[in-house]
């Protein structure tokens, strides 16, 4: 099992290389270079050989590759093309503003939508399943913004309970900050739980369909043991993949979040830098983003393997 | 078999039960119809069918359970002195679970709880219902292991299921359901999901624990001559309605019904050699091939067969044997590693697609399960007619002609032709993967375990046709079966293997005669006889060798 | 009602009606709106009245009018995509199936890499450098969103090689072509066609949230994302106008999510107790 987790940990690393490789690529596809897409018409023969040597298109792509993976290794992503800023500056502040915000959302969906989820597989086919199961159709199907713009209109402008813009600074308080992301951290839940929940309840419906389940049944043990001590344990590796998988599009849907309620986070500075054509930046946070994103998916594979009892125990 | 007292306590009684399937859209098939038997303190009853006679829906109902969308719908189960089942609570049911009434699944793999360790999953009935303390639940558990002769008795139980084998899993799985020593256990075809040579000491197991803790038992199975070893009294079912129901020895020796007739003296017909006489050339010579897949140990070792026309060849062996895997060799699906396969006296190259299409012709192949052997999209023009048009390049209208005639001579009904496959029956299905063989003209055909997927009378049909279509057009049969039993009727020659390797091979009569190969005389006398005695005179046997 | 020779439930049926009322208003827009998309009528932000029943926008044009013609734009790209992404997805997925060995641990590698990151983050990357023509968006998405029907497609083409139909088409001497078209494409279409609604309102979903981003469609064409975009800043005076835009992409994704629903679950049905 140890080198079951080995493996799975090398291959984390290795598919981080190659998104590392991937996210490079996309910005070496160009017809021209990069110089002549990023100035488009304004480019004139010495503003594009200064750019070239700028961006050190005069090296070779493997070299330059090299160069910005270390250079992203230590935490150097060189300098924005809009603003001539160091990336990393511009970017730490904004990183933690929105692992606070999907920290904030995990630890609320979480717990509910699992929750939620085995409630209505236990329940399976009656009047709370039927109901939960429709209103989650209706919510994974609507984008976040419609949830957002639907809390904004009636919590925020109608009612003003909270505020409808969540622009915090780096000298806001603990206590502020979890008053102004409360909108946005609504919208994040409401998407995710409906997510998760689903998965949960169709990974739970799962096992109780095994025949081991009938047998429990059969052998006369109460609902709850049968669900806490046979169906459960069976379900927390699909649970667990559940789970990681949502928190991995929280990191997704956090770019829009973020866009609607004017949040400063990583996703909105992104979008900002795409359609200012400035590439290190968007690099830097496609790489981060990408980075949580397979760390996630490797957990969850570890966890599950670890939840496994036919890998704990081996023939 | 033990006599039952005629006046021992009634334990279960099942008074005119109905079980029917009920659905949000409406009301679907009765599945039991108006059963009613009276189990007796010590008394094993035989439910037997084919599939759809409802028999493991009765097992389930007795215990006042039913699946999904099914629902008891009509009569009395009472279970020993605690009143209807039907009219408990859930709760009153659930505390008779697995206390005073138990259940054995068929597949003991996909029955056990991969997350918990055998001993946990026996104790848990007992334990939780409060009969038992964790401690005597325990040495009650492994006193049984040791009775069902399971090994290492004091620490199985600390294995968990995928860790045993299936076997021993089903033993474990006896053990689960005495230890709160029920008054009825419930059996749903305990022994079909295992290897005959495993069956038989699974069987002995059950008989030997049944009688010597006195408890009554149903016992489902479709097998009759496995019901024949343990059954006092033997119910027939047929489409959830009650056959024939009576004393053990009379259902096998005087059945009074036509269906149970039928049933009984299909077993007993066969022993009819036929033998052919040796032509010059053989039709498929197979010599010292050896396969393996990628990476993998040899498969197949030192393999050797010849098969003349209207031969039928039987190549018996167990589950990883390497019997289907002689078939893709000779097939070319999987490429030999060393020997030769000469079909009319050529070489046949080692991979399918290095073949002429005349070769590819003259092999076809009949596989086990027909629902996935025909492309349910198709019809049956489709499926039959293809080969015609592919190999003898017919127009539609010859096609047509071609395949009416291939219709007819299966005893398949004309409009057939352009139904799907999927609308078909498990039987119709088979004759149609026959008339797709056939229709290439073959000098051979590799028959996989052709009738193991088909209940007893409609595969014993399927045999009479391959039989009668030998006689006719004298092809050969390379007959790949698990069940000695069709080998000794069907088969003049025969090739036993045992983990990859021939351990006999020749004429049937002289494998089948003493002196035998040990692997040939176990797998012989591992294959239930309807004789009720049969059980006992095989473990006699098996001692016997042992000792000697 | 019937479909595929199965009762609708009652969100399915909803659904279906909701489709062929998109699908009504995509082709015939230009009949349906009562006015012209682009042409200023009156003050930015009119109100509602007897004329303009949602009001005006932004720039004075009527807000009813570019709903109905956003369709055409949100619902035909997602369309073309969701169409492109299939074509590519199932001939990876099928070759990959049929051919086996290394052809298809390579296409299968990729896929997982191209799986490895989020789509949107992907296209991000893409877009900073190509910018949001029509055409980069198009190629974008499917080749992005191929990647999970290359899954799909895989998947069930492994489950159907490995069944013995199309063993014996092999043993016959059948060739690729035949095996793909004959044996294993009519087959594999039921679990196609439920997953082609969920494509669907993937890149239909994506398509609006790069508009909502301003990274999508780009003006002065309508269409629903861009819409909620350019009216997002109105929420904050008590107007609905944002929300109008949304609710039609949330209507259409609910609907053909209730009929994929529906199709998922008539393959599956489970066991449980009812005494």
């Amino acid at each position: 099992m140890g080198r079951l987790i080995l493996n799975r940990s090398i291959l984390g690393i290795l598919t981080l290389i190659a998104a590392s490789a991937l996210i490079f690529i996309g910005t070496e596809i160009l017809p021209g270079d990069l110089a002549s897409a990023i100035l488009q018409n304004q480019a004139t023969p010495e503003n594009l050989a200064k750019l070239r040597l700028d961006l050190g298109l005069d090296k070779p792509a493997l070299l330059r590759y090299a160069e910005w993976l270390f250079g992203a290794v230590r935490g150097d992503f060189g300098r924005s093309l809009a603003n001539g800023r160091d990336v990393m500056e511009l970017i730490a502040p904004r990183f933690g503003n929105t692992m606070f915000l999907a920290a904030y959302a995990a630890i609320v969906a979480v717990p509910l939508a699992v929750g939620l989820g085995l409630a209505a597989a236990i329940r399976q086919g009656g009047v709370f399943d039927r109901t939960v199961n429709l209103l989650t159709l209706m919510t994974i199907s609507v984008p976040e913004y419609f949830l957002a713009y639907l809390l904004i209109k009636y919590v925020a402008v109608e009612l003003g309970w909270f505020p409808s813009l969540a622009n915090v600074s780096s000298d806001t308080s603990f206590l502020d900050r979890l008053y102004y992301a409360f909108l946005p951290m609504l919208t994040l839940v409401l998407v995710i739980v409906a997510h998760m929940m689903r998965m949960t309840r169709a990974s739970v419906l799962a096992v109780m369909a095994s025949p081991y389940i009938e047998m429990a049944i059969l052998k006369g043990l109460t609902k709850a043991r049968i669900v806490m001590r046979h169906a459960l344990p069976n379900a927390l590796a699909p649970i667990i993949s559940v789970v990681a998988l949502n928190l991995a599009y929280l990191i997704v849907g956090v770019v829009v979040v973020e866009s609607v309620f004017v949040y400063p986070g990583l996703g909105q500075l992104m979008v900002d830098e795409v359609s200012k054509h400035d590439v290190p930046v968007v690099q830097a946070c496609g790489l981060i983003f990408a980075a949580t994103f397979i760390l996630l998916n490797m957990v969850a594979d570890i966890l599950s393997i670890l939840s496994n009892p036919r890998l704990r125990q081996p023939r | 078999m033990t006599v039952v007292a005629a006046d021992a306590p009634i334990v279960l009684d099942v008074q005119a039960m109905r079980v029917a399937v009920r659905t949000d859209h409406g009301d679907g098939p009765v599945l039991v119809d108006d059963v009613s038997l009276q189990l007796r303190r010590g008394e094993v009853i035989g439910l037997i069918g084919e599939s759809g006679a409802g028999k493991s829906t009765i097992g389930l109902a007795s215990m006042g359970y039913t699946r999904r969308n099914c629902f008891i719908v009509g009569g009395k189960v009472l279970l020993g002195g605690a009143g209807d089942l039907r009219a408990m609570t859930p709760d009153q049911r659930r505390a008779l679970r697995g206390l005073k009434i138990s259940y054995i699944a068929q597949s003991a793999a996909a029955s056990f709880n991969p997350a918990m360790t055998l001993m946990d999953q026996v104790c848990e009935a007992p334990v939780r219902h409060g009969v038992m303390d964790t401690a005597t639940a325990r040495a009650a558990a492994v006193q049984l292991f040791r009775e069902l002769d399971l090994p290492h008795p004091e620490t199985i139980g600390g294995r968990y299921p995928h860790q045993v084998s299936g076997g021993q899993l089903q033993r474990v799985m006896a053990a689960m359901a005495m230890i709160g020593r029920p008054e009825v256990i419930v059996f749903d075809e305990p022994t079909t999901a295992l290897d005959v040579t495993t069956q038989v000491e699974c069987l002995a197991s059950f008989r030997r624990l049944v009688r010597e803790h006195g408890s009554a038992a149903l016992y489902i199975t479709h097998d009759l001559a496995v019901v024949a070893q343990i059954a006092d009294r033997i119910m027939v079912l047929r489409r959830g309605k009650m056959v024939e129901f009576g004393d053990a020895r009379q259902i096998l020796q005087e059945p009074r019904e036509d269906y149970t007739r039928r049933l009984v003296s299909e077993r007993i017909a066969g022993h009819t050699f036929v033998a052919k006489p040796e032509g010059t050339a053989p039709l498929l010579a197979v010599k010292g091939v050896t396969a393996h897949y990628a990476g993998r140990p040899n498969v197949i070792d030192d393999v050797s067969l010849e098969i003349q026309a209207g031969d039928t060849v039987a190549v018996v062996g167990e589950s990883g044997s390497g019997k289907s895997t002689l078939a893709r060799v000779v097939t070319g699906l999987l490429p030999r590693a060393a020997g030769d396969v000469r079909f009319n006296g050529a070489s046949l190259a080692p991979r399918l697609k290095d073949r002429s299409l005349d070769q590819l012709r003259r092999i076809q192949m009949i596989y086990q399960m027909p629902d996935v052997a025909l492309n349910p999209q198709q019809t049956l023009l489709d499926v039959i007619g293809r080969p015609v048009a592919f190999y003898f390049k017919r127009s539609r209208a010859e096609v047509r002609v071609r395949v009416l005639e291939l219709l007819r001579q299966m005893d398949l009904p004309e409009h057939f032709i352009d139904r799907k496959t999927s609308e078909l029956s498990g039987g119709q299905k088979q004759r149609v993967s026959i008339a797709r063989a056939l229709a290439a003209e073959p000098d051979l055909i590799i028959c996989d375990e052709v009738t193991s997927a088909l209940d007893q009378l409609v595969g014993e049909e399927i045999l009479r046709l391959l039989k009668r279509l030998q006689d006719e057009l004298g092809i050969g049969y390379m007959f790949i079966t698990h069940d000695l039993g069709t080998v000794k009727r069907i088969a003049n020659k025969v090739v036993v293997m045992l983990r990859g390797k021939m351990v006999a091979g020749g004429d049937t009569a002289s494998v089948f005669a003493p002196p035998y190969h040990p692997y040939t005389e176990l797998l012989l006398s591992s294959v239930p006889e309807m004789r009720p005695d049969w059980l006992d005179e095989a473990l006699a046997r098996r001692a016997a060798r042992i000792v000697a | 009602m019937r479909l595929f020779g199965h009762k609708l439930s009652i969100p399915a049926a909803i659904g279906i009606a909701v489709i062929v009322v998109n699908l009504l208003m995509a082709v015939f827009a230009p009949l349906i709106a009562p006015f012209d998309q682009t042409t200023v009528l009156g003050d930015a932000w009119a109100d509602a009245d007897a004329q303009h029943w949602l009001g005006l926008d932004n720039l004075g044009r009527d807000i009813l009018s570019r709903l109905i013609y956003g369709a055409r734009m949100s619902i035909g790209l997602a369309l073309v995509i969701t169409t492109l992404s299939f074509f590519i997805g199932i001939v990876t997925g099928f070759a990959a199936a049929v051919a086996g060995g290394w052809v298809d641990q390579a296409l299968s590698r990729f896929v997982d890499l191209l799986l490895s990151m989020p789509t949107l983050i992907f296209a991000f990357v893409i877009l900073s450098v190509l910018g949001s023509g029509l055409p980069v968006l198009i190629v974008t998405i499917a080749v992005l969103d191929s990647t999970k029907v290359f899954r799909l497609a895989r998947s069930v083409a492994v489950g159907l090689v490995s069944l013995e139909f199309v063993e014996a088409a092999r043993l016959r001497g059948e060739g690729w072509w035949w095996i793909i078209t004959r044996e294993i494409l009519p087959n594999a279409i039921p679990p196609l066609t439920a997953e082609f609604g969920l494509r669907f309102c993937f890149t239909f979903l994506f398509i609006a949230a790069l508009s909502f981003l301003g990274l999508g469609v780009q003006p002065p064409a309508a269409d629903w994302g861009s819409m909620v975009k350019d009216y997002r800043d109105m929420i904050n005076f008590g107007s609905a106008a944002p929300i109008y835009p949304a609710a039609a992409i949330a209507m259409l994704t609910i609907g053909v999510n209730f009929v994929v629903d529906w199709m998922l679950s008539i393959h599956s049905r489970g066991q449980g107790e009812g005494a």
